[in-house]
């Protein structure tokens, strides 16, 4: 078994070395955000407090415009990414759902209904 | 002697500790959740083991990309709640048990198992959500806790087989404790569930099946389950599973399933719950 061979798994990420050098500094900076006077100096001006870490202008412009899926294929892991959601007032299903391309209530409606079917998603040879 | 006299597998969704936290553990959608618990709560209380062994994963509370430990356990007095980005959870402090818990440090580390050692840490919704779940909102946790936190987030987390061997050890830790101890062991984390990318809400319902039975008939097979059944069958974060091979391998070869739960959802997860009991003549 080698780590490609999880490429194959369809819309998954899996957080190995390479994402996580990729991430670190993403992700260290989701981290700093479980202080409550971080979470209010980002909230109070965004920009500034980015620059107190060492992100690439991708994974910046990402953050700003909070797009998770571009974050998660630039290292960020998805319980560091949380932390940002929750700044936002947001539970993780929101990041969930914006990953998986859904609205939070189609998202939620595809839980209740009993999730994700596991066939057709298991491989993307089909 | 301290002995371990059985082992409970539960989920740890983080929503499920916002709901109860909330109020809202009435409602339409979290009350068949809190429901499948009372079978649960009803035995613990019968139970009253001394100290819960509680298996779970930090998620980017107290240890970050800084640190990742494989397997770390708690040897400090008492664990605060994290503050995981919405604020502390108000529950009660978690008291640990140092005794106990060095013990099983060093007996574990000769076992040839390299544990980290934590003194100080902030315990986040993989511990205690677990313990509202089977104690419910109390003033107090009515047993002390010795954490065991495995990284799962970080790949490789270590394989399902490891975690089944580390349990093993963990049993004979225990049994060489002197002093009188009833000791329950909780594997946390799972069922089927994936958080991220575009196949985010994927559950398997047959696969939770399977694992739940396999659990209390077949342990050495779904030891052998490698990481990347997990990742494919079960979701990105449904690896959080090999956790529950901890508790299992703790155990007798021969369990009693007392007790078995399954919902899905909870928030974006398959809420799995099982007690497994062990057969020795139990003091």
């Amino acid at each position: 078994m080698t780590e490609s061979s999880f490429e194959d798994i369809p819309g998954t990420t899996l957080f190995d070395g390479r994402m996580s050098r990729i991430g670190y500094h993403l992700n260290m900076f989701c981290m700093s955000l479980i202080k409550v006077e971080n979470r209010a100096a980002f909230k109070a001006d965004e920009a500034s407090y980015l620059d107190r870490f060492s992100l690439t202008a991708d994974q910046r412009r990402a953050v700003l415009e909070r797009r998770w899926n571009d974050m998660l294929d630039m290292g960020g892991n998805v319980y560091y990414l949380a932390k940002l959601a929750a700044t936002d007032g947001l539970p993780v299903v929101h990041l969930s759902a914006g990953m998986a391309n859904l609205s939070p209530e189609d998202y939620a409606r595809m839980m209740i209904g009993g999730g994700r079917r596991i066939d057709g998603n298991r491989s993307k040879r089909g | 002697m301290a002995r371990i006299s059985a082992g409970v597998g539960t989920s740890h969704v983080p929503a499920i500790g916002v709901a109860l936290d909330l109020g809202k553990s009435g409602e339409p959608y979290w009350q068949p959740i809190f429901a499948g618990y009372e079978p649960t709560k009803a035995w613990i209380a019968r139970e009253k083991p001394d100290v819960i062994i509680l298996v779970y994963n930090d998620h980017a509370s107290s240890f970050s990309l800084e640190v990742i430990p494989t397997f770390a356990i708690g040897c400090a007095a008492e664990y605060p709640p994290a503050d995981e980005g919405w604020g502390a959870r108000a529950v009660p402090l978690v008291e640990g048990h140092p005794e106990l818990a060095w013990h099983t440090a060093q007996s574990l580390i000769l076992d040839k198992f390299d544990m980290t050692i934590v003194n100080k840490m902030d315990v986040d919704h993989g511990l205690t959500v677990p313990l509202s779940l089977i104690f419910g909102q109390v003033e107090s946790w009515p047993c002390r806790v010795v954490p065991l936190a495995v990284n799962v987030i970080q790949y490789p987390p270590p394989t399902g087989h490891r975690c089944y061997s580390l349990g093993k050890a963990i049993r004979r830790a225990v049994e060489s404790f002197e002093d009188e101890l009833n000791v329950v062991i909780l594997g946390t984390g799972g069922l089927s569930h994936q958080l991220q990318g575009t196949r985010a809400g994927l559950i398997n319902p047959d696969w939770d099946k399977a694992f739940l039975d396999g659990l209390t008939r077949d342990p050495d097979g779904l030891a052998r389950i490698p990481h990347i059944d997990y990742v494919r069958e079960a979701g990105s974060e449904g690896i959080e599973m090999v956790m529950w091979l901890i508790m299992r391998g703790a155990l007798d070869a021969k369990v009693d399933e007392l007790y078995r739960f399954y919902h899905v959802p909870a928030s974006s997860t398959a809420v799995g719950h099982i007690v497994l009991a062990n057969r020795g003549d139990r003091v």
